[in-house]
């Protein structure tokens, strides 16, 4: 009875959107496996918002794999663990995908490094209260791993009078070509569904919603299955819409409700949660240890053997590619999903723990296509792509004449979060999310 | 006929009692403004760059008359004009060095590396956002030339291997050039820093030499043939203390080996015979 009543439901959803090719069925039924150790790790300081770790080995050090390495510096800070056995050769400057070289830790890892995890203390965290649990997540190193890597503990402790009432497990996965997540929800639901119990004792929530966008329907089925019984968890589809995965969408799909301009999920009493996040916690802090490897989506249309990898965090992208095979040269690598991910300037960039997924482009695919940028025709589609219902061609007019102050103050800049919809429809081809990006990086720089 | 003329009478008298009182607010609220604040300004070039310390060409008009600074801040201006303001008010012209713009950066596109092709908004800032913009040197110029655009007083024109090239004798010191450049780069130094460290790769080696031909390499030559602690190496440059700026000479620029240190007179960069000689003209390919 209750399957008929589905069929005349409609998934949840918000206000406009995009509706990109997915070509997910590249990994989407490809098992995580594990791949062999690089011979050298670089694990950035700073792989989270927030200020960096603070090193605590010396250069010729011997760690273990799953060993702190660096303390967190602050509240707002995360500790970093060795991911693998081996001796830090260096502290020094490493590239980023961000562009400038940040400070990291260089791991040689030792030949026939084991991948068995030897440090760690066992805890019960069902036994803990909630100060307590927010610690344990902190030395974990858990940030978001969907792509934010806001420190996941902080999120457990609003500041102000804030409280938080429901939690929200992010299983949308909205960006093409990805399904890290995807495989996380079908092969670590145990660890999910501890990490959600964890996370709702730590937060102390009344309830927690899996949102999954309804293309995942096995996902949708094998979590609805095996939910516990007496905890207050529930599933839900949502529909699948770019940029269904983004935190405030969500939330406005699930709850319908809106996150005041500027405020924080904890201003409506929500936090949000990626799966692979709550997956990692309900892995690690049981055992007391800490975040060495993540999933990540290897994929694109170059990559010989497209999949979904646990890779130790620091692995560098050119020994990635060369485990999954190239063929032809490479156009563009980009970290993350394809509407919001990050393009790479050099393969010595390491894996991080914010990076779900790496995708290679070929050349031809760009070059075929008409990239002149024609003028604005005022056509409206970005208007009605905009998730934040903002005014895209406006804006990007306003950007062309460089008023930069109007476009914050008067049309509302800083509720743009780039998710890239309004370029992806733009016939025209105006590179307006860069624009938008451009804008956002001279006001900071003014106010600051 | 009585009613228009009642109209008429009413208009007259309230029009001369606002009159009245728009006579009292002028005697009451008057402001004196010493006339020659207009003069001074007719005679500033009133391109409000803000060279000169102040918010604008009014501001310092205003300062000039209340002899609170002296007519040579103003760099904008030429000295003639300066002199005639110093004339008209009776002050001294003062003596303030010509500053200029300055490029720490010698990496064009024929020494310096490119790991990634950026095919964007042609702008340094927008490349800067994607993965730094695809230079080997993660501090060095893209040549995109946004200084240029920036500068009001076409003192800024990029050569042919993407730099930017300053004219001394155009440019007025404003810094505008300065807050443009993402990788800062440009800073406003007095003319006579006539040494200079045309680099600001913090990396050693040949780590920093991997992305780029005329990098400091932080060797040290040139800090330990230094008069007197001039040039020291710290956080992997070379840093030259200009409060010891009598001791520089053109013998730094003999031991630096890749030529970060340059030497700076009359608009030409001067290296040292040492220095490594590139004779390629065309980019470096990715």
């Amino acid at each position: 009875m209750a399957d008929v009543l589905n069929l005349f439901q409609r998934p949840k959803t918000f206000g406009h959107g995009i509706h990109p090719v997915e070509h997910k069925e590249l990994t989407a039924g490809q098992p995580i496996r594990r791949l062999p150790f690089a011979p050298e790790l670089i694990i950035p300081l700073s792989q989270h918002k927030g200020r960096p770790a603070i090193p605590v080995v010396k250069v010729g050090q011997e760690v273990v794999r799953g060993e702190p390495i660096a303390q967190a510096d602050g509240f707002v800070s995360v500790p970093m663990h060795a991911p693998a056995t081996g001796v830090i050769r260096a502290i020094g400057l490493a590239p980023t995908a961000e562009g400038p070289k940040t400070p990291a830790i260089f791991l040689k890892v030792y030949h026939a490094a084991s991948q068995q995890v030897l440090y760690g203390l066992d805890c019960e965290p069902e036994r803990m209260n909630a100060k307590n649990l927010i610690h344990a997540v902190q030395d974990a190193g858990l940030v978001g791993l969907g792509g934010g890597a806001f420190p996941s503990h902080v999120k457990m402790k609003p500041p102000g009078r804030r409280i938080i009432e429901t939690l929200v497990v992010n299983g949308c996965e909205c960006e093409p070509y990805l399904t890290c997540d995807h495989r996380i929800m079908l092969e670590h639901t145990d660890a999910l569904m501890r990490g959600i119990r964890i996370a709702l004792r730590a937060t102390r929530a009344e309830r927690a919603i899996i949102g999954i966008e309804d293309n995942k329907p096995d996902a949708l089925a094998h979590l609805r299955a095996r939910l516990p019984a007496h905890l207050p968890i529930t599933v839900e589809a949502v529909k699948t819409k770019y940029p269904q995965g983004a935190e405030k969408m969500l939330i406005k799909s699930l709850l319908g409700l809106e996150i005041p301009p500027g405020g924080l999920t904890a201003d409506v009493g929500v936090a949000v949660y990626n799966v692979g996040t709550l997956a990692q916690m309900g892995d690690l802090l049981p055992k007391g240890r800490g975040l060495i490897e993540r999933v990540v989506t290897v994929s694109g249309p170059l990559v010989e053997r497209p999949g979904n990898f646990m890779v130790p965090i620091g692995t560098p992208l050119r020994f990635l590619l060369k485990q999954v095979g190239l063929h032809g040269a490479i156009g563009q690598v980009i970290l993350g999903g394809p509407m919001m991910g990050m393009s790479v300037a050099s393969l010595d960039v390491p894996v991080t723990k914010p990076v779900s997924g790496v995708l290679v482009m070929e050349r031809e695919e760009s070059s075929q296509k008409d990239l002149r940028v024609y003028p604005c025709i005022k056509c409206g589609e970005c208007l009605n792509a905009c998730p934040m219902s903002l005014n895209p061609s406006l804006l990007g007019e306003l950007a062309l004449v460089r008023d930069y102050a109007t476009m914050a103050g008067q049309h509302h800049l800083d509720h743009c979060f780039e998710c890239g919809c309004c370029a992806y429809v733009c016939p025209s081809n105006i590179p307006l999310t860069q624009y938008f990006r451009i804008a956002k990086s001279i006001n900071r720089d003014r106010k600051g | 006929m009585a009613t228009i003329l009642t109209a008429v009478g009413f208009m007259a008298a309230l029009g001369l009692l606002l009159a009245l009182m728009l006579v009292m607010a002028n005697r009451r609220l008057y402001v004196y403004e010493d006339p020659r604040i207009d003069q001074v300004e007719d005679l500033l070039p009133k391109a409000n760059c803000g060279a000169c310390g102040t918010a604008g060409c009014r501001p310092f008009a205003e300062l000039l008359v209340k002899r609170e600074i002296e007519p040579s801040r103003c760099t904008a201006n030429s000295s003639s004009l300066n002199q005639v303001i110093a004339d008209f008010l009776g002050v001294d012209l003062g003596v303030d060095e010509k500053r200029v713009a300055r490029l720490a950066c010698a990496g064009g596109g024929n020494v310096a590396h490119v790991r990634a092709t950026y095919r964007g908004i042609p702008s340094c800032r927008a490349a800067a956002l994607v993965a730094g913009g695809g230079r080997g040197c993660a501090w060095g110029c893209l040549g995109f030339g946004d200084c240029e655009k920036a500068c009001k007083f076409a003192a800024i024109r990029m050569n042919a291997q993407g730099l930017p090239v300053i004219d001394e004798d155009r440019c007025t010191a404003c810094g505008d050039c300065v807050t443009h450049c993402p990788k800062d780069l440009l800073s406003i130094e007095p003319l006579s820093h006539r040494l200079w460290i045309a680099c600001k790769n913090p990396e050693f080696g040949a780590l920093a030499e991997q992305h780029c031909e005329v990098a400091c390499t932080a060797c040290g030559r040139c800090a330990q043939d230094s008069p007197e602690g001039l040039i020291q190496i710290q956080d992997g440059l070379a840093v030259i203390d200009y409060t010891k700026n009598d001791l520089a000479s053109r013998v730094a620029l003999e031991r630096c080996p890749t030529g970060a240190i340059v030497w700076l007179e009359s608009g030409r960069v001067e290296k040292g015979r040492d220095a490594r000689k590139v004779v390629r003209k065309k980019a470096l390919s990715a």
